[in-house]
């Protein structure tokens, strides 16, 4: 315990956070030097994980809503941009204002009439949009029906087509740091803090004046965007797109990664998501422990939900506080 | 001219039958949402559940036992099992987070975890397999125009479902264990402080929803044969999105909501597609919710903690 306050204390000092941050970065940032392309590949599944897990957790962990169909989300951005890029031939960075768009659109029609009621609906409205999305593009021809979209034209950055693991990995790092910027900013904003009394007390926060429906769907229609804007980068890394990249079992992984990482804590939510993107790989061919994994994170979320609702990522403890009573 | 209403008519039979069993699983969801607040997400694994008990032990009781009997005894087996199971997801995992007055996120990703477990350890005792069920009881019709035929395993399950429905409403009305149930619904402390043994009566309403499941996946197991780990996890869904149509909370409401569901699928299935079913439902729910959120038959209700 007290080792995590003087932690915490140490990185309240603006210069030691800025240069342990750029330690981590310059880290990470070097890694294609030691590291094959095998390796190279699962860091960019992680990385994905963790894009995702960065625009859940704004509407999981900053305001305390559940979204079990996120891969819906970023499915509307991975097709939005497969359908312009193949079929319209448009250029991939005009794709992504559209795939904004489309996110903000679907997010206030799902939102907009759910958040005004339990916000526990919302979890069985979310899944059920996620079978709609995915059914409808397993079914339609422009969605490339079962098969999905294939050889979308990877894009150009300043005259020089991205191709490489080495290339997505940067621009995968850039991105991650953009939404870890987003979500820092919105953590310490106004909005932020007004997000995390709904999440808390939501008849208090409306008793104090917040507007709690739209700040709600304020936050769902972001976490839709981060998701549609990751969707739209993984379809042209991938090439290739199928409906059954979107199932559920996809919302579950980056939901665990979420919750069990830290609701709302962002190291924690990003080390999650490293944790359940690279967890199959190495058990995958184990074939005991390959089968049993879902069993053991099923049991393993109870058990945290029970002991340490507020994930396994530590608190911050200022030096009078006491544990947090449960109310 | 008359084959379209013919085929309407066996839909429509057909939709009943389904949305009964719908109806009996959203039956548990709604009892619990009423009594605890809260999205029971396991209960759709609780209906698998039921139905692998249910198909190991007609396959013992079947040779001494063959037909109806073997089924009703083999159900009953099921009934009790699945109750049990039900009864000790809530003991272990609901209850702690129920007594530290947890957050409703808590309590909602508990059951995923529940969910979870139950699927994934069914997942790995059948070894992903999909089993048959082979009652062989065979129908015979009743009634037959054309298209249409109604048989007398639909008569019966029908009936089934039926008598259930009136039993549980009964009950939940007359009864004492009913009133109990009412009673927290409305408000926990209050009862407790009445001296109502709230935990047990929340046992009691897991275990009831459990066995319904049971029976309902019992039945299915008759008319639909196929036996795996996943037939839960859509089933469940629906049969929840069946209990918000009918208004959470409301049993009329679940049963109601079960039937159209069932309705729905059926017809449109027949005259759409059948790969679009899933859409049907979920589209109902999202158009419910919109323009009458508290369901079909649900009272307008402000939420407060």
């Amino acid at each position: 315990m007290k080792l995590i306050s003087k932690a915490y204390e140490l990185m309240d000092n603006k210069l030691i956070r800025a240069g342990v941050l750029a330690a981590i970065f310059l880290i990470v940032a070097s890694f294609p030097l030691y590291f094959n392309n095998h390796y190279i590949n699962i860091m960019l599944i992680a990385m994905f994980y963790m894009l995702l897990a960065l625009g859940l957790n704004v509407i999981v962990g900053y305001t305390g809503l559940c979204d079990l169909g996120y891969a819906a989300k970023f499915a509307i951005g991975a097709y939005t941009t497969g359908i312009l890029v193949n079929v319209f031939e448009w250029s991939f960075w005009l794709t992504l204002p559209v795939s904004i768009a489309v996110s903000i659109v679907i997010a206030v029609i799902i939102g907009a009439p759910t958040l005004k009621l339990r916000s526990d609906y919302l979890a069985i409205v979310t899944l059920g949009f996620a079978e709609i999305v995915r059914i409808t593009a397993r079914n339609l021809s422009i969605t490339g029906a079962a098969s999905g979209l294939h050889g979308i034209t990877r894009p150009e950055l300043f005259g020089f087509r991205l191709t490489s693991f080495t290339h997505w990995f940067y621009v995968y790092l850039v991105l991650i740091v953009i939404f870890i910027i987003i979500s820092f900013r919105i953590r310490h904003s106004r909005f932020g803090r007004a997000l995390a009394f709904i999440r808390e007390d939501e008849d208090a926060a409306q008793a104090m004046g917040v507007n709690t429906v739209l700040y709600k769907l304020y936050a769902y229609i972001l976490g839709a965007v981060l998701g549609g804007i990751t969707g739209s980068f993984y379809a042209v890394q991938m090439t290739s797109i199928s409906p059954n990249s979107f199932d559920f079992t996809q919302s579950v992984n980056v939901l665990l990664a979420v919750i069990l990482g830290g609701m709302g804590k962002i190291p924690g939510v990003i080390i999650g998501a490293a944790f359940f993107a690279i967890f199959p790989e190495i058990f995958r061919d184990i074939p005991f422990v390959g089968d049993m994994r879902m069993l053991f994170f099923g049991l393993l979320l109870v058990v945290v939900m029970i002991n340490r609702p507020q994930g396994l990522w530590p608190d911050r403890l200022r030096a009078n506080d006491k544990l947090p009573d449960k109310i | 001219m008359f084959t379209i209403w013919e085929l309407i008519l066996q839909q429509t039979v057909n939709g009943l039958i389904l949305g009964s069993f719908y109806a009996l699983v959203a039956l548990g969801y709604s009892m619990v949402y009423g009594i605890i607040k809260l999205l029971n997400f396991a209960h759709g694994d609780i209906f698998m559940v039921g139905a692998f008990v249910c198909f190991a032990s007609f396959g013992v009781v079947s040779a001494a036992l063959p037909g109806w009997p073997g089924i009703v005894i083999s159900i009953v087996i099921a009934m009790i099992i699945a109750g049990i199971v039900g009864y000790l997801t809530q003991r272990f995992a609901y209850r702690p987070l129920i007594k530290a007055a947890a957050p409703r996120l808590s309590l909602l990703i508990t059951a995923i975890g529940v969910s979870l477990i139950i699927y994934n350890a069914v997942m790995v005792i059948t070894s992903s397999r999909t089993y048959f069920f082979q009652s062989g009881i065979e129908a015979a019709p009743l009634f037959q125009a054309g298209m249409f035929r109604l048989t007398d395993i639909q008569v019966i399950l029908l009936t089934i479902s039926a008598s259930l429905m009136a039993g549980l409403t009964l009950m939940i009305k007359k009864t004492m264990v009913g009133k109990a149930m009412r009673a927290i619904a409305l408000d926990r402390d209050t009862c407790r402080l009445m001296g109502i043994n709230v935990n047990k009566i929340i046992g009691v309403t897991f275990f009831i929803g459990s066995a319904l499941a049971a029976i309902a996946s019992g039945m299915y197991n008759i008319l639909y044969v196929n036996v795996s780990f996943s037939m839960g996890y859509m089933f469940g869904i629906k049969a929840f999105t069946a209990a918000v149509i009918g208004g959470i909370g409301s049993i009329p409401g679940a049963m109601l909501g079960g039937l159209l569901l069932g309705l729905l699928e059926a017809i449109g299935t027949q005259f759409v597609g059948s790969q679009w079913k899933d859409v049907f439902a979920f589209g109902l729910l999202i158009v419910i919710l919109i323009f009458r959120p508290n369901g079909l038959m649900g009272k307008t209700e402000i939420e407060r903690m």
